[in-house]
C-alpha cells in the first residue's frame, strides 16, 4: 500500500518523501472514508459524543453534581419543546431538578471511560496470551485454547456479571476507585477471547516466516521477537476488533449499571441514568429514561458502524 | 461417532468440574461462612465446633469432594440473605425462567426464519429492506432498552399489556406455570418479546445470508432446471441447507437467552432465577451465586452437547466425513 510514485508532493512535505499528512490523505483508508457517507456520519456522531463527554465540565449547561445549583422546584420538567418545558433545561430535568442534557454528558464520560479502559485491558490480555499461545505452541497453546473455548461458550455478559459478583463479595465495602477497577476488570475479562484467537492464528502464520527465522538465527531472544517483530504484524485485525468491541464494552457496562452492579451510584453512567429513569416511566416522565437510552444507542451504533467500515477498508477481501 | 461423543462428554465433564471448583473457591475464600452463621460475638470454642461440624477442618481435596457430592445432589446450603435452602429457592424460580426462555426461543425461530427467507427471496423489495433495517436496530439495541421501550409503548402509552410480574399462575404437579391462564399469558408477552428481539434479528439476518449463499449454488440451478416448483426449491432444497448454521447459532443462543433473561427479568420484575441471581450478586450471597453458576454451566454444557449431536442428524456430510476419518 505504498503511495504512488507519480503523486505530486504536498506543499508541506520535504521534496524527497511526502509528509505524513500527505501520505495519509493519499492512502486507501482515507479514500474509502471520504467516499463512505455512513462512515462519515458515524465518525461525526462519535466525535460529537466523545467531545461532549471529554469536555463535559465546560460544554454542559449545568453541573448536575453541584448540589448548590439544584432546585427541587425545577424537578421533573419536560423537554423544552413540550408545554411547561424551560429553555434552560433543553431535555428536561429528573426528579431532583438535574438537567438531563448535562447528566447525559457526564454520564457518557463515565461510559466511554469504562468502555475504553476495559477494551484496552482486554486487548493487552488477549494479545499477550494469543502471542504466547501462537508463538510457543504445544501444551500451553492447547491449554489456552481450551480456556478460550470454555469462555466462548458462556455469554460475555454472564462472565462479566460473575466476575463482578465475586469482586463485590471479595471487597464488600469497596470505595469508588476499587469499584471502578472491579467493573473494568470484569468487562475486559469477558472480552479478551476474540483477540487471543485472532492473534494466535496470525502469530502461527508469522512464526514460520523468514524474518522471524532470521531474527532467531542472529540470536534475538524469543520475548523480543514476539514483542518487536511479530506483534506489529498481527495488530491489524486487532485494531478492527477493538473498535467494534468498544461499542460492545459500552453496552456491557450500561447493562451492568442498569442491573445495579456497575459503576458506583455517586458517578452515574448512561446505564445508571436509565436505571434511575426507569422508576419514573409510569408517572409519565419518559424523558428521564429515553434520552440516556438514545445517547447510548447513538454511541454504540456509531462505533459499530465505524468498526464495520474500518474492517472493510483495511481488508477488502472480507467484504 | 461414538469416539466423538465420548470425547465431548469428557470435555463437558472437565468444564463442569472446573466450574464446580470455581464455585467451591467462592465458598472457601470469599467471606467466612463461620462468622456469617454465628455472628460477631461467638466464642472461639463455638467457632471451632462449627468448623468441625461443617467439615471445614478437613484437608482441601476432601472438602472439595464433599462439595461436589453435595452439588450433584443439588445441595448448595442456605442462602445468606433469605435464610432458605438454595435448592428450594432455585426450584421455585426455575419454571418462570424456563417458560420465559422457551417461549422467547420459539418466538424468535417462528418469526425469524420466515422473515429471513422472505428477505432473501424478495431481496431489494420495500418489505425486506424494512425488515433488514428493523433487524439492524434489534441487533444493536441493548436488551434492557428494548424492554423499557416496549413497556413505555404498550403499558404506559397504550395500556394494553401488563409490565410487571408473572400474573396468575397454575400449579401443575410441582411446576408453577403461567401458560395456562389468560392473565399469565398476557404477562408473558412483553418479557418474552424483549428477550426474543435480539435472537430474532440475529436468526433473520443469518437465514437471509445463508439463503442468498445457497440460492447461488449449482444444485439450486439444477433443481430449477428440472422444473421443480419455486416452493419445492426454496423450502425443500434451499432452506434445508441453511439450517446447519441456524441450528448452531440458535443452540448457542439458547444459553444467551438464559443469560439475558437476567436483564429481562430485572426490567419486568419477572420472578425467575435471573432476578434471584442479580439480587445475590448485589448482596454477595455466595451460596446462591455458586448454585446458579453450576446450574447455568450444566445447562450450557448440555446445550452444546445437544447442538453437536444435532449436527449429525441434520447434515449427512458430517456423518460420512467423521466415519471415514474414524476407520
Amino acid at each position: 500500500m505504498s503511495a504512488p510514485e507519480g503523486s505530486p508532493p504536498a506543499p508541506v512535505a520535504a521534496p524527497a518523501t511526502p509528509g505524513r499528512l500527505a501520505r495519509w490523505l493519499d492512502s486507501d483508508v482515507w479514500y474509502s472514508f471520504r467516499t463512505s457517507p455512513v462512515a462519515i456520519v458515524a465518525a461525526l456522531i462519535a466525535f460529537v459524543c466523545a467531545f461532549c463527554a471529554l469536555f463535559a465540565p465546560w460544554v454542559a449547561p449545568h453541573n448536575p453534581f453541584d448540589l448548590a445549583t439544584l432546585n427541587l422546584s425545577d424537578g421533573r420538567l419536560p423537554p423544552a419543546w413540550l408545554p411547561d418545558g424551560q429553555i434552560t433545561y433543553l431535555l428536561g430535568t429528573d426528579d431532583q431538578g438535574r438537567d438531563i442534557l448535562s447528566a447525559l454528558m457526564y454520564g457518557a464520560r463515565i461510559s466511554l471511560l469504562v468502555g475504553l479502559a476495559s477494551v484496552v485491558l482486554s486487548v493487552v490480555v488477549g494479545v499477550g496470551l494469543g502471542l504466547l499461545a501462537g508463538f510457543v505452541g504445544g501444551r500451553l497453546d492447547a491449554f489456552l485454547m481450551r480456556v478460550c473455548d470454555v469462555m466462548l461458550s458462556f455469554p460475555s455478559i454472564l462472565v462479566a456479571l460473575l466476575i463482578d459478583g465475586v469482586g463485590r463479595a471479595l471487597f464488600p465495602d469497596a470505595h469508588e476507585a476499587l469499584a471502578f477497577s472491579v467493573l473494568i476488570i470484569a468487562i475486559s475479562l469477558s472480552g479478551w477471547v476474540p483477540y487471543a484467537r485472532t492473534v494466535r492464528g496470525s502469530t502461527m502464520v508469522e512464526r514460520n516466516k523468514d524474518y522471524v527465522q532470521a531474527a532467531r538465527v542472529i540470536g534475538v531472544s524469543p520475548g523480543r521477537i514476539m514483542a518487536r517483530h511479530v506483534l506489529p504484524n498481527v495488530m491489524g485485525p486487532v485494531l478492527v476488533l477493538a473498535t467494534i468491541q468498544v461499542g460492545q464494552a459500552i453496552l456491557t457496562e450500561a447493562t451492568l449499571s442498569f442491573l445495579g452492579v456497575g459503576v458506583p451510584a455517586t458517578s452515574p453512567s448512561l446505564g445508571t441514568l436509565i436505571r434511575i429513569g426507569n422508576e419514573f416511566l409510569f408517572s409519565g416522565e419518559w424523558w428521564i429514561t429515553i434520552f440516556p437510552g438514545a445517547m447510548l444507542v447513538l454511541i454504540a451504533l456509531s462505533v459499530n458502524l465505524l468498526g464495520d467500515w474500518l474492517r472493510d477498508a483495511i481488508n477488502p477481501r472480507l467484504r | 461417532m461414538l469416539v466423538f461423543i465420548l470425547r465431548r462428554l469428557l470435555q463437558a465433564l472437565v468444564v463442569m468440574l472446573t466450574v464446580a471448583f470455581l464455585a467451591f473457591m467462592l465458598f472457601q475464600y470469599v467471606g467466612d461462612p463461620v462468622s456469617s452463621l454465628l455472628g460477631q460475638d461467638a466464642t472461639q470454642e463455638q467457632r471451632d465446633q462449627l468448623r468441625r461440624d461443617l467439615g471445614l477442618d478437613q484437608p482441601f481435596p476432601v472438602q472439595f469432594a464433599a462439595f461436589v457430592g453435595n452439588a450433584v445432589q443439588g445441595e448448595f446450603g442456605i442462602s445468606l440473605r433469605q435464610g432458605q435452602r438454595v435448592s428450594t429457592l432455585i426450584a421455585s424460580r426455575l419454571p418462570a425462567t424456563l417458560e420465559l426462555s422457551v417461549v422467547a426461543a420459539v418466538m424468535a425461530l417462528a418469526i425469524g426464519i420466515p422473515l429471513g427467507v422472505y428477505a432473501a427471496l424478495r431481496r431489494g423489495s420495500f418489505g425486506s429492506q424494512v425488515a433488514m433495517m428493523v433487524s439492524l436496530l434489534g441487533v444493536s439495541l441493548p436488551t434492557f432498552l428494548i424492554g423499557i421501550l416496549l413497556i413505555l409503548v404498550f403499558s404506559v402509552f397504550l395500556g394494553w399489556l401488563p409490565s410487571f410480574g408473572r400474573g396468575d399462575t397454575v400449579q401443575v404437579g410441582s411446576w408453577d406455570t403461567g401458560l395456562l391462564t389468560l392473565d399469565g399469558l398476557q404477562h408473558l408477552v412483553l418479557p418474552a418479546l424483549t428477550l426474543a428481539v435480539f435472537q430474532l434479528a440475529l436468526i433473520m439476518r443469518l437465514v437471509r445470508a445463508e439463503m442468498l449463499e445457497v440460492l447461488r449454488t449449482d444444485y439450486i440451478k439444477f433443481a430449477r432446471a428440472r422444473g421443480l416448483h419455486d416452493r419445492a426449491v426454496h423450502f425443500g432444497h434451499a432452506l434445508k441447507n441453511t439450517l446447519v448454521p441456524v441450528i448452531t447459532i440458535t443452540g448457542l443462543q439458547l444459553g444467551g437467552l438464559i443469560a439475558f433473561a437476567i436483564v429481562t427479568e430485572t426490567v419486568f420484575q419477572w420472578p425467575g432465577m435471573g432476578l434471584l441471581f442479580i439480587q445475590a450478586v448485589q448482596f454477595a450471597d455466595i451460596p446462591v451465586m455458586a448454585a446458579y453458576l453450576c446450574l447455568i454451566a450444566l445447562i450450557f454444557v448440555v446445550i452444546n452437547l445437544a447442538v453437536d449431536l444435532l449436527y449429525f442428524a441434520v447434515d449427512p456430510r458430517l456423518r460420512i466425513e467423521k466415519s471415514a476419518a474414524g476407520h
